[in-house]
Order: structure tokens, then sequence, then C-alpha cells
């Protein structure tokens, strides 16, 4: 099953790699993996997506949390969440499907944020399936270039707080 | 005045060798370099002896058994580039059995990081996966800040090695003292206390069974639990087994001790493992050696485990009651908890335990720890036996990897703690040798025994010279067969007798080498000299190798082959 867990870590050099090392080290495999400084320039967020029974998901966790420059992980995907991915796609725009294009992309609520004779480049931002929905729908006409950022998230606010 | 004036001036290297004093650091094993010249040069000022070894490799092990034996913190020197990388099987083997260890390792200035300077290597990158933690020092203000840390780090929890790596410009540069502060990291707090209501649940369960077993491991060794393990398995009745690394935690001439379990344990433990209704794993982490088979390992069982690392419990197999705590705190909860509950009578509860022990008395007189003698042909387990014998149990031993190792944990009874020091986890040939030199360090008028292999001890051969500079008297019973006789036990079990690359069709003349080190050489041949060859030993003062000519082709029994379940033992 996939799960989604977020981790809070020192922002020190080394330490990311002391994180991947972990996962190819005991052959737990990452989907995606999102990393930047929160509020607090001397901790990072980690937003990893990964896969397991839960025998190995607890295996993970209980991993990182034992490196020492980890401070923090929540398995958000076991309660209510939000995910996010933004995708930049340059895609080709001829005369006949310009038009066709702007349309899939309205849609999806992305914006143009490059534009060419022959090419839009979009941005679009969603959860992962939204934005591997989009690239269904635009492979036919032609993707030119595509960049993922792979997925954030965030747990949302318990009812009553 | 302010705070900042207060603080002495003094070194980067200075103020490395006083943190080590603060540590109370007395013996450093080390090997010197470019990069950690000044550093050395600060030592000559300080009362800390740095015991020079002969290869880098070396330095780590003693500096690991130096720990084994006595608790504390080992500390081991090496210079930047390949002295650092010789250090690596040693940092591993360290890692494998939890051992806290601080490896101080010389980088090259900061200026010249990433360059591929001269003797540059990413230390801290190649030691990520087998230290607990590691640092590169890249600024002054850090340097007695991460040191202290990384005392702290490899002696809180589950003990383990932290490595600092050491650019050589702040050990010769200037830096300033800061005072001593409690260490509290936000990001690292070990859980020691047990959870109480796991422990009346442990407590509740071992009351319903009828069949339990103590399963131990080096945690307790590492914790100094075995007071509060003794306490509980005598006023209980409750048979123990130890694994490889908990060998020592229970007095193993004790009525209630299985001996070691797994691969190559005793038969009685491993069919009381099978049989028992209830598991109580302390300090162990379950490992394939102990398992074999995990689908058949402890099936009839209900499980509890203490474990300070919450990453060991449920790994390898699903655990019923888990209590993370240290092994110290959760058996003395244990014990304290079974003196409180009201209406329990301890003898009576013991007297539960009647049948089942009855049970493993029949296996140990039917199928008891044994091998066959053979005439004048000198059998390794009898030399261990013997060694046993003659030293009253009260050795420190160490061993190399291999068949010799195996039947040190076997016939030698292990009555007390860190008396026993092998590599576990890694199985590190060439550990024997340089461990001798750390214990015998660590405590220069007790009797210290290497039982050696030839193939192993002929991977740190070098430090019979660092052996007989410190004036180390060790004893090296060289059980020599001239044979990997481990991998050629297995060749010849299951590999049609295809002995492999395992002849060592050249090994020296192990006394004359002894000789040519300064050390006494004797060897045996025949059953009838192994006691006076080990008498002689034990009355010389001065490091000896007793080479024991032994049945080439003799093999460690019982054994479970790799994947069996541990009830399909081989026996002799």
């Amino acid at each position: 099953m996939k799960h989604t867990l977020s981790v809070l870590l020192q922002n020190k050099p080394g330490v990311l790699s002391r994180v991947t090392g972990l996962f190819s080290g005991r052959g737990f495999n990452i989907e995606s993996l999102c990393v930047a400084e929160t509020l607090d320039p001397g901790i990072s967020c980690l937003t990893l997506v990964t896969r397991g029974d839960n025998a190995i998901i607890e295996q993970i966790t209980k991993q990182l949390h034992k490196l020492i420059d980890v401070l923090k992980v929540t398995d958000i995907s076991e309660k209510e969440y939000v995910e996010r991915e933004m995708v930049l796609i340059r895609i080709k725009a001829e005369a006949q499907t310009r038009a066709e294009v702007l349309r899939v992309i309205d849609i999806f609520r992305g914006k143009v944020v490059d534009v060419s004779s022959r090419s839009y480049a979009i941005e679009v931002t969603g959860s992962a399936s939204k934005i591997q929905a989009l690239i269904d729908l635009l492979k036919p006409i032609g993707i030119k270039e595509i960049v993922r950022t792979g997925t954030i998230a965030m747990a949302r606010a318990t009812k009553n707080k | 005045m302010k705070e900042e004036e207060l603080m002495v001036k003094m070194t980067g290297s200075q103020a490395i060798v006083k943190c080590l004093q603060e540590e109370g650091v007395k013996t450093i094993f080390g090997y010197p370099g470019g990069a950690v010249i000044d550093l050395f040069d600060a030592l000559m000022d300080s009362d800390i002896t740095n015991v020079l070894v002969r290869h880098e490799q070396g330095a780590v092990h003693a500096a690991d058994a130096f720990s084994r034996v006595t608790g504390e913190v080992g500390v081991a020197l090496l210079t930047s580039g390949p002295g650092a990388t010789n250090g690596v099987t040693g940092i591993a083997t360290a890692y494998c059995d939890s051992i806290p260890l601080v490896i101080l390792t010389g980088q090259v200035p900061r200026s010249l990081i990433g360059n591929d300077a001269f003797q540059e290597v990413d230390i801290v990158g190649i030691t990520r996966p087998c230290t607990k933690h590691n640092y590169l020092v890249s600024n002054k203000d850090e340097l007695v800040p991460i040191l202290r840390e990384a005392f702290y780090i490899a002696r809180t929890g589950r003990p383990g090695p932290v490595l600092v790596d050491l650019p050589k410009d702040l050990m010769a540069g200037q830096v300033t003292y800061p005072e001593q502060k409690p260490i509290r990291m936000q990001n690292y707090q070990p859980t020691y206390e047990p959870h109480i209501g796991q422990i009346a649940k442990a407590c509740k369960q071992i009351l319903k069974s009828r069949k339990p077993v103590l399963y131990v491991g080096g945690g307790v060794i590492l914790s100094d639990a075995h007071k509060a393990l003794e306490e509980l398995a005598i006023n209980l009745s409750i048979p123990v087994t130890m694994t490889l690394m908990g060998l020592g935690a229970f007095p193993g001439s004790h009525p209630l001790s299985m001996g070691m379990l797994g691969m190559h344990g005793s038969y009685t433990a491993n069919m009381a493992v099978a049989q028992s209704d209830l598991l109580i794993a302390v300090g162990a982490r379950f490992d394939d050696r102990v398992t074999g088979k995990l689908e058949e390992f402890a099936c009839n069982a209900k499980i509890i485990h203490i474990d300070i690392d919450p990453t060991s419990i449920s790994k390898n197999v699903k655990v019923d009651i888990p209590i993370v705590a240290d092994c110290q705190y959760a058996l003395t909860a244990i014990n304290s908890w079974f003196s409180k509950e009201p209406g329990i009578n301890m003898k009576e509860e013991a007297a539960q335990h009647e049948a089942w022990l009855e049970t493993i008395r029949e296996w140990s007189t039917r199928y008891p720890m044994t091998y066959k003698e053979e005439g004048e042909l000198i059998k390794p387990q009898y030399v261990v036996e013997m060694l046993d014998k003659l030293t009253g149990g009260d050795a420190i031993i160490t061993t190399e990897v291999g068949q010799n190792q195996m039947w040190t944990a076997q016939f030698f009874k292990f009555n007390k703690p860190r008396h026993f020091v092998t590599s576990g986890g890694l199985g590190t040939m060439g550990f024997g040798l340089p461990a001798a030199i750390g214990a015998q360090m660590a405590f220069p008028d007790r009797l210290v025994i290497d039982v050696a292999g030839d193939g192993s001890i002929q991977m740190n051969i070098q430090e019979l010279a660092t052996a007989k500079q410190y004036n180390c008297p060790i004893k090296i019973a060289l059980l020599n067969n001239s044979y990997l006789g481990m991998v050629r036990q297995w060749q010849e079990l299951f590999y049609d007798k295809r002995y492999a690359s395992t002849v060592m069709e050249v090994t020296p003349d192990f006394v004359k080498l002894a000789e040519a080190y300064g050390a006494v050489g004797l060897r045996a041949t025949k059953k009838s000299e192994v006691v006076p060859v080990i008498e002689k030993a034990l009355a010389t003062k001065n490091l000896v190798i007793m080479d024991f000519v032994i049945a080439r082709e003799e093999n460690v029994y019982p054994m479970v082959p790799a994947g069996k379940a541990t009830t399909e033992m081989l026996l002799v």
C-alpha cells in the first residue's frame, strides 16, 4: 500500500543522504521525495512516498526515527490529508491544437507560464492522480518536456480545533 | 569579566585532549599520519596513553574490546584516507554488536576538502551506514560540543560507534574551550523506562506460562542487567538460553542455563525454544543465526521482547508484548512487580515450572554438548575444556571467528558478564588478537586468552608486535588445522567435500613466529601434551602462542543447516 510520510529533520549537510542511504541499504523503495526548509531554517521537512505492507512501513518509520538527525516522523496517509504535486509541461501547440490545449489546461485549472509559436509551457498542481490524468490527456498532442516536483502533503486539521 | 574572556584559548588538538580527559579516557588506540600529527603531539603532553597498533583495523578492534570488558566508551584515533578506511571493518564490527566507541579520524584541511587531496576520503560518507552517527567538524566552535555529543550518543540508548572527522587546520588552529554543560538533544532521547502497563502485561503472561524460556542477548550485558536477570530466572525457575553475544549474562554453570541457542546452540536450548509456551527475549534481536527458519521459530510461544531499540522489535519475528526499554530498567521493573503484586507466592509459581525443567534436564542428559575422543588426536573442544578448567573460568576470553569461536562458545562456561569478547554480528576474522590487546590494556593484571584459528589470526597477526611492545602477556590458544575450518565444514556437509580455497597449504611455523616477535612459542601435537602446554603458558609472564595441532577435519556440532528449523540439528 502507498504511504506518505512527513519527516522533520535537521537542516544540515549529509542528512538527506542518511535518509536515502537508509532506504537503499535496507531495500525499501522511494516513489517520490521532496524536501525544503520549514519556518525554522534549522529544520527541513521531507515528504516521502513509499510502498509496503504494515510491517514494512512500521520498520521504515522506526528506522527513520532512529536516525539522530530526524526529529519527527508522521505517516500522514494514516488519517485525512491533502497532497499536492506540481508539474511543468512543455507541450506542442501548433495552429490546429493551440485551442484544444488551452481547453484541457483550463479544465485542470492550469496556467500557461511560457509561450512560443510552437509550444506552451504550463503549470498545474494537484494530487498525483490528477497530474497523471492530465499527462494521459496531453500525451497524444505531444509532450516535449516534463518536470514533476513529487508529492508534498499535509494532514487535515482535526474538526474540533 | 565577560563569559568569553573566562574561556581558555588553546589549539584544537589541545581542546580534543582536554575533552577526552573530561570523558575519563585514559587509554586510546591509534596510528599516526599527516592529518593527525598535531593531535598526537598534544597527546604527548597528557596522561592519556596511545597504544600504537600495527594496523588501523587493530586499533578499532582493540578499542572495541576495551569497551566490552570495561563498559566504558572505547576510543580509536586514525589518520585521514587509508588510515580511516582501514578502520572501517572495525567500526562495522562494533556497530553490529552495539559497542560504544568514539573514532577520531584526521581529515585534510577544510580548504582542500572535495579537491581529491592527498589522503582524502569522504569517511563520513563511507561510514554513514556502519556508525550510530558521525560528524565532520566544520567550524572551531563546534569542535568540543560535537566531541561531547559523540561520547553521549555512543554510550546512551542502544550503544554504538560514533565517528568524528577532524580537519587538520581545525586541530592546528586556536579554539576557545567551552564550559561543560549537561547534554540535551531534542532529536535524540532514548527510552530507558519501560511502559508500566506493558510490564504488568508481561508479568501476567509469565504467571500463565508453564514452559517459559528466557532468551537473552548482548543487551543484558551492555545494560549491566545480569543481576536483575539472575533474580528473575532464579526466583521463578525460568530456564535461560543465551545468544553468542549474551554468553556470560547468566552463569553458564548454573543448572538453569541451557547454554547457547541457534545454529551451533545446544540441543536443549533449541528444543526448549521450539516447545516453550512463552519466550522472554531480553536484549536480543532474533538474528537469523538464532532463529533458523523463521516460521518454525518458537511457533508455540507467546513472545515478550525487551529491547531499547524500537527497530529491533517485530523486525524478524512478530512480538506479542513489546517493551521498549533499557534491559536493566525493564527486568528490575518486572522483579519489583512480582514482589509487590499481592497474592503471589514465588515459590509456588516457580514450582509450576518443575515439569518443564524436568523435560529440559532429560534433554541435556540425553544430548549433552559433546564430542568424540580419538586417542591421542587433539580435539579442539578438549583444548577449550582444559582452558576453562585450568583457568578456573576466570579469564577474559577473546576469539577469532569461525570454528574456534563456536567451540569456545560451546565448551567454555562463562559465568560472568564482560569475560567473553567475540565478533558476533559481523563475524570479523582477525578480531581476536587486537581484541585481546584491548582487554589486556584495560586490565593489565588479569589473564587474557585469545582462542584462535590459524586462518583468522593471520588476518591481524602483525598485532603480536603491539602486544609485545605494551607488555601484554596474552595467551594465544591456536586451534591449528591448516584449514579455513568453518567454510571447510560447510563444504564437507553441503558441497560434496569440494574444498575450494579453504586449504591453507602454507602456514607459518607459529612457534618460530612467536619467537621472532620476542614471545614464547609452545606446541602440542598429542592430547597428552595439551595440559602441560597450557600449564606452562599460564606460568609464563610473557606473550605466548600455544600451537595446538588439532584433529584436522573436526566439525562444530550441533549444527542447524542454514535456513532449516532449529530443531533439525545435525548432532555428533
